[in-house]
């Protein structure tokens, strides 16, 4: 598929924030960039949707577009859910730029909760929606707190939080949203990435952006960063892997969904991102794609 | 204090699109540093490069004060410039500014005559603009840090001696610290407070 250009609507500046709101977030980008992992504030504006549906990543989003761009946008590993799909639309008409589904085409890609399987590139940016930036938040709720932990690099609470996990359940039971350390300094939520997505993010070769609209915060990971997820010497950080195969295109390397698929308790296991799982299938010869799916 | 309303250059011929690419050139620079890249040429007044002044209308607005450290004459014609154009403050003392402008690298002040930010709020430091004459890559000092997947090397021609010496002490500051973005014509390299520096040649 070539990337697609939809008619833009009259009577928006381009890209739909205005250039004095643009200026601040990109002031706030550049900070970002300089103090990996530190959440930057910035002056988050209302926007067009309500808060959790991405008013962060739409807001960093539209402050690094360009009409050379080509955008592709992901919910949970998807291009065709309501929040990919309208965040999509939302740019194709304000900023005309060209959309796609393709990560090898896309320059800019705009992600709720999933890192594409596929190995990004150093000249690409992935932005990401961030519902609560702070790491530490749910252990101590005062802002000026936290602040000072990171400051002081006092992330003790944090290892406290995944020991408990051990004692509790006997493993880390934390699944998505893994605390990692960036560059050896901050403790950083990447957002609700399953843990499974954590290692891409490590010396990952494109830029990487968090934008949480809510909460006001951006920070970012500049590329070939290290990103490293917590975790103990005898109780070392493990992704999920899984029995099953994809049950449509047979991947065995890819983050997969549990899909219900009737009321009888069948079920079946499939790639969460549609593309990757997309450009398999349509790699497979004409016989094994019919029976795979 | 008397200066001049007259508009002497224009800014921007197409301020959303330009200031857009400038950004973008600057992130790049920003998050791979030593990587040397080009701006799309601007009017600009003289000691100003064009690469200096495209930075300032991209992201210099009334929210950030500004401290130029040029001679009177020039001072004052940019400063009415820039007044008109991005509306921001102009201060005379280096440490309330946002962003600085030097212009004559080899007299600059220390890095602490700057807001060096605080370790609660590390971003609240001065962005240095340093005009150079000679940008180069791959000859000079070797750069690591995030941004460079192993090292490169820079080399910036026309910096007092002490400035890496400075500098070495800026990066232990980290968090905080100034960040540096070198301008030469309308080339431009960043230098953020993550990358460090090594001594030799």
């Amino acid at each position: 598929m070539n990337p697609v250009t939809e008619p833009t609507l009259p009577g928006y500046n381009f890209a739909y924030l205005d250039e004095q709101t643009k200026r601040m977030i990109r002031r706030a980008l550049l900070k970002a960039v300089a103090i990996p992992g530190y959440q930057a504030p910035f002056g988050s504006r209302e926007m067009p949707l309500p808060y959790g549906w991405g008013t962060g990543g739409i807001q960093v989003t539209a402050s690094i577009l360009g009409p050379n761009d080509v955008l592709k946008v992901i919910d949970q590993g998807a291009d065709d859910t309501t929040n990919a799909v309208s965040i999509r639309r939302f740019f194709a008409r304000t900023a005309g730029v060209r959309t796609t589904e393709k990560v090898a085409e896309a320059t800019v890609i705009q992600t709720r909760h999933r890192i594409p399987e596929q190995p990004l590139r150093d000249h690409q940016i992935l932005v990401y929606q961030v519902p609560i930036p702070e790491p530490l938040r749910f252990m101590e709720p005062r802002e000026t707190e936290t602040r000072k932990m990171h400051a002081l690099q006092e992330y003790g609470v944090m290892h406290v939080k995944l020991y408990e996990d051990i004692a509790r359940y006997g493993r880390i039971a934390h699944a998505y949203d893994y605390p990692v350390l960036v560059n050896g300094r901050y403790v950083m939520k990447p957002s609700p990435i399953p843990k499974f997505d954590n290692p891409k993010m490590d010396r990952m070769p494109a830029l990487q952006l968090f934008g949480a609209g809510r909460e006001k915060r951006i920070y970012a990971v500049p590329p070939y960063t290290s990103v490293k997820s917590l975790d103990f010497e005898d109780y070392p950080f493990e992704i999920q892997r899984w029995n099953q195969c994809c049950a449509l295109c047979g991947a065995a390397d890819s983050f997969l969904d549990e899909v219900v698929i009737d009321d009888r308790g069948g079920r079946m296991f499939v790639c969460s991102d549609t593309e990757y799982c997309h450009s398999r299938r349509a790699a497979l010869p004409r016989g094994a794609r019919e029976s795979g799916s | 204090m008397a200066y001049s309303h007259a508009v002497t250059a224009p800014g921007f011929d197409e301020p959303v699109l330009q200031a857009q690419q400038v950004f973008r050139a600057l992130l790049t620079a920003q998050s791979q540093p030593g990587r040397i890249v080009k701006v799309d040429s601007v009017a600009t007044l003289p000691p100003l490069y064009p690469a200096t002044m495209a930075l300032l209308l991209t992201l210099v607005d009334r929210d950030t004060p500004l401290w130029l450290d040029l001679s009177p004459s020039p001072w004052e014609a940019v400063s009415s410039h820039l007044r008109f154009h991005c509306g921001c403050p102009i201060v005379t003392a280096p440490f309330d500014a946002a962003f600085a402008v030097l212009s004559r690298p080899e007299k600059m002040p220390d890095f602490s005559a700057f807001s060096l930010g605080s370790d609660e709020c590390p971003d609240r430091s001065t962005t240095l603009i340093i005009q150079v004459e000679t940008l180069l890559e791959h000859r000079g000092r070797r750069w690591a840090g995030p941004g460079i997947a192993d090292a490169r090397r820079v080399h910036v021609a026309e910096l007092p001696e002490h400035f890496w010496r400075q500098w070495r002490n800026n990066h232990a500051l980290f968090p905080r610290g100034v960040d540096v973005i070198f301008t030469q014509a309308d080339h431009l390299l960043a230098l953020p407070r993550s990358v460090h520096v090594a001594e030799d040649n």
